[in-house]
């Protein structure tokens, strides 16, 4: 049968043998499925045994008080009011920054050598590895700066870790933004930066939220660096402004983690349920925006 | 569209300088105001779980009036004493205290401590000659108190029936670098032992307890095997242990005691043919061949400027605090009440400098004068 199908068996050019190319077809997308299996298999076994192991500490008491050396009385109140804290300033100084830069290097820039050099290093930096960016803020925003091991050091630290994340996920948003509309909007008789604030940027806009989301999922599980800055590890008030001293939930956890009696490794395990809970919401909202604004374009 | 946006960013905008300015202005009213009420909410709950914390000392209020910020880093083995210490002095009246304690390691504690940053560092060695030369420059002179004290668990798995106890020597013969790749049976440690494969676990190369470990053991400081399971964290270590029989590991003694059900603690012989297992009473008396000293280290200069940072350390050093050192939710040793009693009085006479001749430690050197 296989020899019938065979239109151009002859010189061997071409054979359709339908049978197994479809059989191979096949195979191919069981892998595919293998493949999702894996990964979503495995997040999801780390999950159920986080939840597991965590559910059992998550009451309002574990949210409002202080750490303790009682696993009874501990709670994140300080690392959650630290970890909001720090993303907030991150995203505020980190958004307007890596979104201009973007800007600059998509629309203004123009291509020479400079621009290549610049466009090579964020891209290089984007895979520094974190705990350098904790030296490096150690360096400039603790010492030089003067900030001390405060909630701005550590923010402005991540600000430089998640920039190339920004920066990068932005100019591809930019690029995308088809010409048509920049030539119209410049053929009116609008400025180029008219043209940006009006038409690139509005449109790029969802594409920029989702590097946002992608640049606070990153910032918001760091340990490293904030180490390295100094983040506490025991401090029973709520920071009261960018300058107070801080703890943030990955350290929290580290610590518990750490710790020889096992009730605290359930508390571990509460601590990163929470966490998922604050970056899930953080995203939604992101993702809210992403959806309102794509309809109206 | 743009409008959305715009609005967004300038609203986020607004209340973080918003937020800034508040932080701003209340930062000097800081320790008093904002603490005070942040402060009272942990006390009462405090002051019912941990007993008579408060009542016992008195001068709660007179605990009340100080305020202040204390700032502690360093070993993250002593972490949980002076965190204890700054939960009960805070429940015991202290509340517009605000003691922060971080965990750089006892190396980073000094290297903060000694430009004056901090105000007690935490570690679980002695300071070092060269940090010491780096306190000598910039001026800071420390005040030494040992507080309590760490025994080192050898352990093997439950199964591991043939071993009961090691001596020092062997330990050193499976552990120093010469036996790295050589010594992998444990017939090799022992004739009579079987000829079963070694597994070993350990801390890693940042680790005090590795520090100590090797300087005690293998004679040289740092100075080990590398082909063994290492892992900072010592819950790791617990479970390859556990998990692999005829394994053999070492780290803290409180997390021997926090998984006894799945370990098996080894003796250990320093040489004198007696086989010791560590407890509150060996590694008190010295008799346990691997306990270690953990210290505190003050700065001379802020206990006279800072009335709050005097009676921090006179309730760290308290006979009321200092049971908590041996508590199940700290793990440690404590010293005797004559030892404690010494250290207290060496504090008082602000003695500065180490106690530490040679490498060696001896308790009785902090009685005071």
């Amino acid at each position: 049968m296989a020899a019938r199908t065979d239109s151009f068996s002859s010189a061997g050019e071409f054979r359709a043998n339908l049978p197994l190319r479809k059989w191979k077809g096949y195979i191919f997308s069981a892998l595919g499925i293998l493949s999702i299996v894996i990964a979503l298999g495995t997040l999801l076994t780390l999950l159920f045994d986080v939840v597991q192991d965590g559910l059992p500490w998550l009451d309002w008491q574990f949210i409002t008080s202080f750490d303790s050396r009682f696993a009874q009385r501990a709670g994140l109140r300080a690392a959650l009011a630290g970890t909001l804290w720090m993303m907030a300033l991150t995203i505020l100084f980190a958004l307007p920054l890596g979104v201009l830069s973007a800007v600059y290097l998509e629309e203004y820039a123009g291509d020479n050598w400079f621009t290549r050099f610049i466009q090579v290093n964020i891209s290089n930096l984007a895979g520094v590895p974190s705990i350098v960016y904790g030296l490096l803020g150690l360096q400039i925003f603790v010492r030089l700066f003067n900030l001390n091991r405060s909630i701005l050091a550590g923010a402005l630290t991540m600000v430089l870790l998640v920039l190339p994340i920004i920066i990068v996920a932005a100019r591809e948003a930019i690029r995308a933004v088809p010409s048509s509309m920049r030539d119209a909007s410049l053929a009116l008789g609008a400025t180029r930066s008219q043209t940006v604030r009006h038409h690139v940027l509005p449109y790029a806009f969802p594409g920029i939220l989702t590097g946002n989301i992608l640049a606070a999922s990153r910032a918001i599980g760091e340990t490293a660096p904030v180490l390295v800055i100094g983040a506490l590890a025991y401090v029973a008030t709520t920071p009261t402004g960018p300058l107070s001293r801080f703890t943030v939930l990955p350290i929290q956890i580290f610590n518990w983690t750490s710790k020889p009696q096992k009730d605290f490794h359930g508390l571990a395990a509460a601590g990163i349920v929470l966490l998922l809970v604050v970056l899930l919401s953080m995203n939604s909202v992101a993702i809210y925006l992403r959806q309102r604004l794509y309809k109206r374009f | 569209m743009k409008n959305v946006v715009g609005r967004l960013y300038v609203l986020l905008l607004v209340a973080s300088l918003l937020l800034a300015a508040c932080g701003g202005t209340t930062s000097p009213a800081q320790t008093g105001g904002g603490n005070a009420t942040q402060g009272t909410t942990p006390t009462a709950a405090d002051a019912q779980e941990s007993g008579n914390a408060g009542a016992g000392a008195g001068g709660a209020e007179e605990l009340g009036k100080l305020s202040g910020r204390i700032e502690i880093d360093g070993s993250s083995t002593v972490l949980p004493i002076s965190e204890a210490a700054a939960q009960e002095f805070q429940a015991a009246g202290a509340n517009n205290v605000d003691v922060t304690v971080a965990s750089s390691g006892t190396g980073g504690g000094f290297e903060r401590f000694c430009r004056g940053e901090t105000q007690i560092s935490n570690a679980s060695r002695p300071i070092k000659e060269d940090e010491m030369e780096v306190c000598k420059k910039e001026g800071v002179e420390f005040i030494e108190l040992p507080v309590a004290l760490d025994g080192l668990a050898v352990i093997t798995n439950p199964e591991t029936e043939f071993v009961e106890c090691l001596t020092v020597e062997e330990l050193k013969k499976l552990w120093e670098p010469a036996a790295e790749g050589k010594v992998t049976t444990w017939n090799q440690v022992r004739k009579d032992f079987p000829e079963e494969e070694t597994a070993l676990f350990g801390p890693g190369e940042q680790s005090g307890t590795f520090d100590y470990f090797t300087d005690e053991v293998v004679g040289e400081e740092g100075e080990s095997r590398k082909d063994y399971t290492a892992s900072e964290d010592d819950n790791v270590l617990v479970q390859g242990v556990s998990g692999e029989p005829n394994s053999l590991g070492y780290f803290g003694f409180a997390y021997f005691e926090q998984n006894q059900e799945s370990l098996k603690l080894l003796g250990v012989d320093g040489g004198d043919g007696k086989c010791v297992k560590p407890s509150k009473e060996t590694v008190n008396n010295g008799s346990y061949p691997l306990s270690r000293p953990l210290f505190i280290y003050v700065n001379k200069e802020d206990v006279e400027k800072q009335p709050a940072l005097q009676a921090f350390v006179n309730y760290y050093l308290s006979e009321e605090f200092t049971p908590v050192v041996a508590s199940p939710e700290v793990g440690y040793v404590e010293l005797t009440g004559e030892q404690y009693e010494g250290i207290r009085q060496r504090f008082q006479e602000r003695t500065t400098g180490t106690e530490i001749k040679n490498g060696e430690f001896n308790i009785e050197d902090y009685s005071g004068s």
